[in-house]
């Protein structure tokens, strides 16, 4: 490099003309726009604007020059490797682009292949549909009772005023638990509703008392497409100051609507259970036909058979004798109680057709119900 | 209980245009259960006609004898000739009324009756059968008719053909239905109709001059009424209106004197009995079986006796089992003829028992002998007391009327006194239990109507009738208010229940377990609690294993699964092999569910009073009676839990995945688990892990096993090779409740990885040498994972690598490769010294 001379003409610099300047740029320029990949691009760059590039070369020559010269020399070489730098960039990001562009394409997939690779899994719908009965009950402040499936006669029977002479309790079909010495007399049965449960929450808790109680129950009944020995219900209890036939109409309407959908009639039909009084039995107007396919053989309904109704369930005001039995004072408080077979519930809401598939685990069946109902 | 429309129309004039779905719409909205309208005859059209045999040809050549008969019709085909018939029957002969069906006509199912040619003969209709005319199961022969009936008369009408029959489910509360006159009177209130009472009859006094009757046990019979008929035509038959509507009414027309007592009894509700006055010895007595004593019932079975039975004695001993059924020794004898002395036999002269009996009495008797009866089934539901003097007359007059029989005039009649029963209620007790307001006189009017006499203003004094023995607490009385009013007519209101607390924690848990396990790709099932000892066996439980105690069920339903699951795993299997059977070869099942073990003290429960509430200690003991419990959880997998696919190999079901559900459902508990190498049956000596927990005060419990089943357990049960399973007792998994997490510090400063490969003996557990690895890594560790496991020659025999990968970090300062190393090497020498491991590769 030429050191700092007064009197050196910056003409005399050929580097530094301002003709070779333009023409040194113009070459950069046109290598760029001729590089046809990024490799050309590159070295383009290293030709053009690198360390040993003439531009660069004529960038130290600027040094030399006298110091009313240096700026004009400058901005020159500084415009003019500007220049080159920002078609450099702009030259990159097409070729970028255009490998981009390539390179994807070739890496595209077909996305609708399948990916069955890990199980699928699901929850039985009597599970899904007891929870979604319990949320909402819970919704209406009710709490969940749970209670034991092997259950002592006097909290299945005698505290439901089903005395041992009652011609109810030998209606209900009941599996019995052998004695310790094998006998009969044990005491002990499989419960045959989740009522006992009921009566474990008087006996544990002051009124007011909301509770839904949904469990498993037994009765000595053989598998067929509408029975079976195990079954699952899900029982209501309400007790508090001032509770009528009227509060469980509510409750209940509430609750058909919110599982089957609002707008369906429903028939209270007067009925007998000992542990309720008065008691009736629900019939819901038919969800799918509205009644329409009764007595219309153009328009049969399987859902409800044509009969234009589906069964939902058994209730009543509790019988005071069940509040005496649990300790509950029958002159200060009443209460309502209603039980619903969860089975029936599904068959249908969801047209189950054949119990069997309810109960013998398939998983095709249990499948398409997923996480939740 | 069957009642046919045309009898009910007898008692209560319903409006002639009411069809029986009409009646059955008002009687289902009273509360009785019409389960079916039976249309009896629906498809029959005539001509059907009585008709007389004039002559019989008998046609021979064919497989079975056939009969070419010319039968008198009168009128009814048009012509007045008679009409030639084919008849495959034998069981009548010239001159006999029979039954006959002419061209056009349609019986029942539907069958079109054309004139046709058969056995070489045209046949211009047919002899009928019970069976063909519909009118029950009788096919043995054609009908033939008593012989007062005019050939052409309409059979239709005759034989009563046409009518609809209501099928009633009677519950227990309403005894009084189990009759026509009680069905009749809810159809009467329906329709606001007056009611032509049955039962209502002038009945003569009771003498002393009647059939002498004892009574020994007030408390079992507190009334009996006996009345002697004498003379009666053992050959008279039950008249064809009583045939058919006892036929109707579901039972079997038998004789004319058991016919007219079980139609007294659809008719009134009180069962009777009648008793061959010939065969009875000295008085009647009722009284209670003595130890010992035996007797033959009217099925021809010899019953032992309980001494809580209640009998009906005469001075030979046992003749009836009371309520329940008679004994074969005081039978009505059927008709017939001596074939010696040509004498006509048969019972002539009877006494009929109309009696009450304690309900519970009678339950009890036909219980214990398995001997449900049509008297039993109403006297357990309570009969009407004051109707047995009305129906013994109902009795006495058709056995005069029909069988020609004389009343005899003493009338018996022992009768307890009655304490009249009342029921107080305020008057607006219907309202406050309804919910609505109904008013005094309404309340008033509808318990009259049913039959309750009522006096009193706001407060009401109530008797129920004798026929409502169910009514006895002041709720009886609202429901029968309410029932009348409508329940659709009652309003609709929402109970204000206090804020709840929503899901415990318990069933928060359960359904997060169950949502875990199926999102990692288990189905969920729910069998039966049911199994036998062969479950056990199949399993390999020693003979001493705490499984194989179990609850047993009196009554099973299959005696080969007499008793109730203590594991749920082998109704998951027997699930998964259904799977498999029905060509799901990649199965992975869950359940959740309660087991059953039985308390190390077995006790039997108190039988507790119903009339308060049980003390603590009663109910304690109470719940002392029953077995533990425990939720369980159990999966079982087989085949490939990765299949495989374009993406590649999959993976098939491992010991790992068993033993990962477990640590599923910890997870979803909010438990750490612990898992220690076991052997326990069913699972593979080698590939069993124990669940553990560590408890609140540090101690380990075991919860649960997961592996790979043995192999002999997999053939026993027919499941795929290397089918594994996890059970895990949900109870004690969460006994410590959930702990309240607490936030982590989450450190920036950067992370320093250290490697190391330790080799250690086969028999050296992983889970011991990462225990060992963290203690001695100190608090810089902030994350342990092992990434290979590797076994070969140079390593030498029975000796396997184990490579981990270390990540320190401090809260406070970016570590120094100083500060890594000692930590790891510390962590190595923890597990030199517990383990023997060898560090490699260094």
């Amino acid at each position: 490099m030429s050191a700092p001379n007064k009197s050196y003409d910056p003409v005399e610099v050929e580097a530094l003309k301002p003709e070779e300047i333009e023409r040194m740029r113009d070459e950069a320029l046109a290598a760029i726009a001729a590089a046809g990949d990024l490799a050309a691009l590159q070295d383009a760059k290293v030709a053009h604007i690198g360390d040993r590039s003439p531009l660069a070369l004529a960038n130290r020559e600027i040094g030399a020059l006298p110091p009313h010269a240096k700026a004009d020399a400058g901005k020159r070489v500084g415009q003019a490797r500007g220049a080159v730098n920002q078609a450099l960039a702009r030259r990159r990001e097409e070729l970028e682009a255009e490998r981009d562009a390539r390179v994807l394409v070739e890496e595209a997939v077909d996305v609708t292949l399948p990916y069955d690779r890990g199980p699928r899994g699901a929850r039985h719908p009597l599970t899904t549909l007891t929870e979604l009965i319990q949320d909402t009950f819970v919704a209406m402040g009710y709490e969940v009772a749970e209670g034991p499936e092997v259950e002592a006669e006097w909290l299945n029977f005698d505290a439901l005023n089903l005395g041992p002479d009652h011609p109810a309790r030998s209606m209900q079909d009941t599996f019995f638990i052998a004695a310790p010495d094998g006998s009969e007399d044990s005491g002990v049965v499989l419960r045959t509703h989740t009522s006992p449960v009921q009566a474990r929450t008087m006996l544990d808790r002051e009124p007011p008392i909301y509770v839904i109680c949904p469990g498993r129950t037994f009765r000595t009944d053989e598998l067929d497409a509408t029975h079976t020995p195990v079954f699952g219900q899900v029982e209501g209890l309400a007790v508090d100051e001032g509770i009528t036939f009227a509060d469980l109409k509510g409750t209940l309407e509430h609750f058909a609507a919110t599982m089957f959908g609002g707008g369906l009639e429903m028939r209270w039909r007067p009925s007998y259970f000992p542990f309720t009084e008065p008691s009736a039995e629900i019939d819901l107007q038919c969800f799918v036909c509205r009644g329409e396919s009764v007595g219309n053989p153009d328009r049969p309904c399987r859902t409800c058979s044509s009969e234009g109704w589906i069964e939902l369930g058994g209730c009543g005001v509790v019988n005071p004798r069940v509040l005496i039995a649990c300790g509950i004072d029958p002159d200060r408080y009443s209460g309502f109680a209603f039980g619903l077979g969860l089975e029936r519930i599904l068959m249908n809401r969801h047209n189950v057709e054949d119990m069997r598939d309810i109960v013998e685990g398939d998983v095709r069946f249990t499948l398409p119900f997923g996480m939740e109902i | 209980m069957r009642v046919p429309l045309s009898w009910l129309r007898e008692y209560v004039d319903l409006p002639a245009g009411e069809t029986g779905r009409d009646v059955a719409a008002r009687l289902v909205n009273a509360g009785l259960e019409v389960e079916t309208v039976e249309q009896v005859g629906a498809e029959l059209t005539g001509p059907l006609v009585v008709g007389q045999v004039l002559a019989i040809e008998e046609l021979t050549g064919f497989k079975k004898p056939i009969r070419y008969c010319q039968v008198d019709v009168g009128k009814a085909n048009g012509t007045g000739e008679p009409q030639n018939i084919v008849c495959g029957a034998r069981n009548f002969a010239v001159g006999d009324k029979v039954v006959v069906v002419l061209p056009g006509a349609v019986l029942p199912g539907p069958f079109p009756i054309a004139a046709r040619q058969t056995y070489g003969k045209v046949s211009e209709g047919m002899i009928c059968s019970a069976r063909e005319l519909g009118m029950g199961d009788d096919h043995d022969g054609i009908v033939v008719l008593p012989p007062e009936y005019e050939p052409g008369t309409d059979a239709i009408e005759l034989l009563q053909l046409v009518d609809e029959v209501l099928d009633i489910a009677v519950t227990p509360d309403r005894g009084y239905c189990l009759s026509v006159r009680g069905v009749a009177r809810e159809a009467a209130i329906a329709y606001g109709l007056p009611l032509a009472d049955p039962a209502l009859l002038d009945v003569p006094q009771a003498d002393s001059d009647g059939y002498p009757v004892k009574i020994a046990d007030a408390r079992g019979c507190d009334r009996f009424v006996a009345r002697t008929v004498s003379g009666i035509d053992p050959a008279a038959a039950s008249p064809i209106w009583l045939q058919r509507r006892i036929q109707k009414a579901g039972m079997r027309s038998v004789s004319l004197t058991v016919d007219v007592t079980n139609y007294v009894m659809l008719e009134t509700g009180q069962p009777l009995h009648a008793y061959d006055r010939h065969r009875l010895s000295g008085p009647i007595q009722v009284r209670r079986a003595e130890a010992g004593e035996k007797l033959r019932t009217l099925d021809g079975v010899e019953r032992k006796l309980s001494t809580e039975d209640l009998l009906i004695c005469d001075d030979s001993g046992p003749i009836g089992l009371a309520g329940v059924m008679g004994g074969a020794s005081t039978e009505i004898a059927d008709h017939a003829v001596d074939a010696g002395s040509g004498q006509v036999l048969g019972t002539t002269d009877v006494v009929v028992e109309a009696a009450h009996f304690d309900p519970v009495t009678i339950a009890r008797t036909a219980r214990r002998h398995k001997l449900p009866s049509e008297a039993s089934k109403r006297f357990e539901r309570g009969i009407d007391p004051e109707a047995a003097p009305a129906a013994a007359q109902r009795v006495v007059d058709l056995l005069v009327l029909i069988a020609g029989g004389t009343a005899d005039a003493g009338v018996t009649d022992v009768a307890a006194p009655r304490p009249v029963r009342t029921i107080t209620i305020p008057a607006d007790h219907p309202d406050r239990v309804a919910g609505t307001v109904y008013g005094r006189e309404t309340v008033t009017r509808r318990l009259q109507e049913v039959g309750c006499t009522v006096t009193g203003a706001d407060v009401l004094t109530v008797t129920p009738p004798s026929w409502r023995p169910d009514l006895t607490d002041p709720n009886d009385l609202a429901e029968e208010v309410i029932r009348l009013e409508g329940y659709d007519n009652v309003p609709s209101r929402m109970p204000q229940a206090p804020s709840g607390r929503g899901l415990t924690a318990a069933q928060k848990r359960l359904r997060r377990v169950g949502r875990a396990l199926a999102g990692a790709g288990y189905v969920e099932v729910l069998n039966y609690p049911f199994l036998g000892e062969a479950a056990f066996d199949a399993l390999g439980l020693p003979a001493d294993d705490a499984r194989r105690r179990t609850v047993k069920l009196v009554n099973p339903l299959n005696h080969d699964e007499p008793a109730l699951r203590t594991t749920l795993l082998p109704g998951l299997l027997a699930a998964l092999h259904r799977n498999v059977g029905r060509g799901n070869t990649d199965v992975a099942v869950f359940e959740t569910g309660l087991v059953f073990r039985p308390k190390a003290e077995l006790s039997v429960p108190p039988r507790l009073p119903v009339d308060r509430r049980p003390t603590v200690d009663e109910l304690a003991a109470l719940d002392a009676a029953l077995p533990d419990q425990p939720r369980r959880v159990a999966v079982a997998l087989a085949g490939q839990s990765e299949s495989d696919g374009w993406w590649g190999k999959g993976r098939a079901a491992t010991w790992a995945d068993a033993v990962e559900a477990g640590r599923t459902v910890a997870r979803a508990a909010g438990v750490e688990l612990i898992v220690r190498q076991d052997q326990h049956e069913p699972w593979h000596p080698g590939r069993c892990a124990a669940l553990l927990v560590a408890g609140a005060d540090g101690t380990e419990r075991l919860v649960g096993h997961a592996g790979e089943l043995h192999p002999r357990v997999v053939k026993a049960l027919h499941l795929p090779e290397r089918t594994c399973a996890m059970e895990i007792d949900l109870d004690l998994l969460s006994a410590d409740g959930e702990q309240r997490v607490s936030g982590p510090r989450v450190s920036t400063y950067p992370v320093a990885t250290q490697d190391v490969a330790l080799v250690v003996d086969d028999a050296v557990h992983a889970a011991d040498v990462e225990a060992a690895l963290r203690s001695g890594a100190g608090p810089l560790l902030e994350s342990l994972r092992l990434f290979d496991v590797f076994t070969g020659e140079q390593l030498g025999e029975g000796r396997k690598s184990l490579a981990y990968a270390l990540r320190f970090r401090a809260a406070d300062r970016t570590l120094t490769a100083e500060d890594a190393s000692a930590a790891r090497d510390a962590a190595v020498a923890e597990a030199v010294a517990r383990t023997g491991a060898v560090l490699r590769g260094v």
